[in-house]
């Protein structure tokens, strides 16, 4: 039986200041600071609990790593359950947890919203000729790379090893259809060269197999252990490995591929033999290669495509669904899933024009190719490398990705929405009415408590180990009965729930 | 393409809704088709003029 796969993606966005010298870390705050000073609802984020350094091996690296988190630094969480702060030198959206791919979808898509706003904002009290601009992307060019995690709850008792041996293989291959696109090559210390194009902005900074690292010697499967959430029951798995998507299509595809495979490990349903050799090789070698026939050694010495790896695993995934009723999504899902995972495959193994407006490599080379061919230019053209970056810009002028006419999931409307509101259907919908409608009183909230201060008592916090709870069908009328704080942790006490816990 | 699911719906609230409800009120499925050269007209309209510069000014240190 899967572990129910809920589901987030957390994103730092690339900043350019145009105009004036200050630094990245300011500029971030100033976004952030925007969206915080409007009229949207908004509470600290509490960090003193957080174990970055927690390995899932069982080693903590806390003494050997400076200070990662700067208390100075801007740290919020939004009306919609996400938390939205400066990390490193970006502005960081990270999504809140969500029960659904399609959901986390959304909130993904919510997060380009709120940083749009927050960029707006921000460029309307910066002087003349300053301003801000917002790219989702994970790479500069230069070889600086940042990232675009994304998170899945599994079971706490299958064997980390085990899932890091058997996950690698999809990491290295779902590129395919979940690689962004880059124009050039980089290294981790700078840039190898400026002709060329890849499918993945992240595969040239990926050094090692497996480690704890996120900014430096990047291994393909991170072993981060805060699992923000029951300990005992449950690990997060936090992947570094993707790129940013502009496409919601590609986005839809890289949670709902990935989700299905961590049920199949979970299940003992990953078809063992599709190991590969030399991932750290091979994850480069298969972003290289546009034409995809690059084969790649197989640790039984065979020889493999990515298509024929990615094949092999859907058709695995069939049978899985085939014969398993609790795969930890729903039927639905799970078919949507395995239906578009299998389609996008087909067309790529026949260059199907149709996939122009679903994978965002495919959409940027139709570009960059484009743009080479009628102006004649040569393969290092400065404009080809701008095309790159344009591509992933939150400016809807500036847009590429916008041009293309990429299929959409979700309408403005419906990202608007959620940008404000939370998902029905994990604890984030307790952490997003709260936080809209008592947010004087919210001392801090964190993914797995949130401490209210209700004036003439200790400060209370109410834990929530369990993501699958504190949902709108549990607490909804909690929540709009309660006339205060107060209130709302009486009434809480009088549920089915131990005193304060959702 | 799954036609039945993958349509842009704008209707409110987005989730936690079943793929029938999302199908009845959604638009048109993806009703842009691509026309490659129209696009490319626009890109060369928003194309930095001086992209060199755009280029070299974009550097991200410090993430993850």
């Amino acid at each position: 039986m899967a572990t129910p796969k809920v589901c987030g993606i957390e994103t730092e966005y690339g900043i350019l200041l145009s105009g004036n010298d200050v630094d990245p870390i300011t500029a971030s705050s100033l976004i952030v600071s925007a969206y915080k000073d409007s009229s949207w609802a908004f509470a600290s984020f509490d960090v003193s609990h957080e174990r970055p350094a927690q390995d899932a091996r069982g080693v903590n690296l806390d003494d050997y790593l400076d200070p990662v988190i700067d208390s100075k630094m801007i740290n919020t969480v939004l009306a919609n359950g996400a938390r939205y702060y400066v990390d490193h030198a970006h502005p960081e959206y990270s999504s809140p947890e969500c029960a659904t791919v399609r959901d986390a979808v959304l909130f993904d898509v919510a997060g380009e919203h709120v940083l749009r706003e927050s960029m707006n904002k921000a460029n309307e009290r910066l002087p003349d000729g300053v301003r801000i601009d917002l790219f989702k992307n994970n790479s500069d060019g230069k070889g600086n790379s940042y990232g675009c995690h994304e998170n899945y709850l599994i079971n706490r008792a299958m064997p980390f090893a085990q899932i890091a041996a058997f996950i690698t293989t999809h990491f290295v291959t779902r590129q395919i259809f979940c690689g962004a696109g880059k124009v050039g090559h980089e290294s981790p210390t700078g840039v190898v060269d400026q002709a060329g194009y890849q499918i993945s902005q992240r595969a040239d900074f990926f050094e090692e197999l497996i480690g704890l690292e996120t900014t430096m010697k990047r291994p393909i499967v991170n072993t981060r252990d805060e699992p923000h959430c029951d300990p005992q029951k449950y690990r997060r798995l936090h992947v570094i490995v993707g790129d940013a998507n502009m496409s919601q299509y590609a986005t839809f595809l890289k949670l709902g591929t990935t989700s299905v495979v961590l049920s199949m490990i979970e299940d003992g349903a990953f078809p063992q033999h599709l190991l590969i050799a030399h991932p750290i090789d091979a994850i480069k070698r298969i972003s290289n290669d546009i034409k995809l026939h690059e084969q790649v050694l197989m640790a039984d010495g065979s020889r493999m495509s990515a298509i024929q790896i990615q094949m092999e695993l859907c058709a695995a995934a069939h049978a899985y669904a085939e014969t398993r009723d609790d795969t930890g999504l729903s039927t639905v899902e799970l078919h949507e899933i395995l239906r578009e995972w299998q389609d996008t495959l087909d067309k790529l193994s026949t260059h199907s024009d149709d996939l122009v407006s679903k994978i965002d490599w495919i959409a940027k080379l139709r570009i960059v190719e484009g743009t080479r061919r009628r102006h004649s230019i040569g393969d290092s053209d400065s404009r080809l490398k701008a095309i790159d970056l344009m591509y992933h810009s939150l400016d809807p002028k500036v847009c590429l990705a916008n041009k293309m006419g990429l299929l959409s999931l979700y309408g403005d409307v419906a990202i608007a929405h959620a940008a404000l509101h939370p998902p029905d259907t994990t604890r984030a919908y307790f952490r997003g009415r709260v936080v809209d409608k008592w947010p004087g009183n919210i001392v801090y909230a964190n993914w797995d408590s949130i401490v209210f201060d209700v004036g003439n008592r200790p400060l209370q916090k109410v834990d929530m180990d369990e993501p699958l709870k504190g949902t709108r069908i549990l607490t909804e009328s909690i929540i709009d009965a309660a006339s205060s704080v107060e209130d709302l942790l009486a009434r809480l006490g009088q549920q089915d729930f131990s005193s304060s816990t959702l | 393409m799954g036609e039945r699911v993958f349509k842009q719906h704008d209707k409110e609230p987005p989730s936690s809704q079943s793929s029938e409800e999302e199908s009845a009120g959604s638009k048109p499925d993806h009703a842009i088709r691509l026309d490659l050269d129209l696009i490319l007209d626009q890109i060369d309209d928003v194309l930095e003029e001086n992209a060199e510069e755009f280029v070299k000014s974009y550097v991200q240190k410090g993430g993850q």
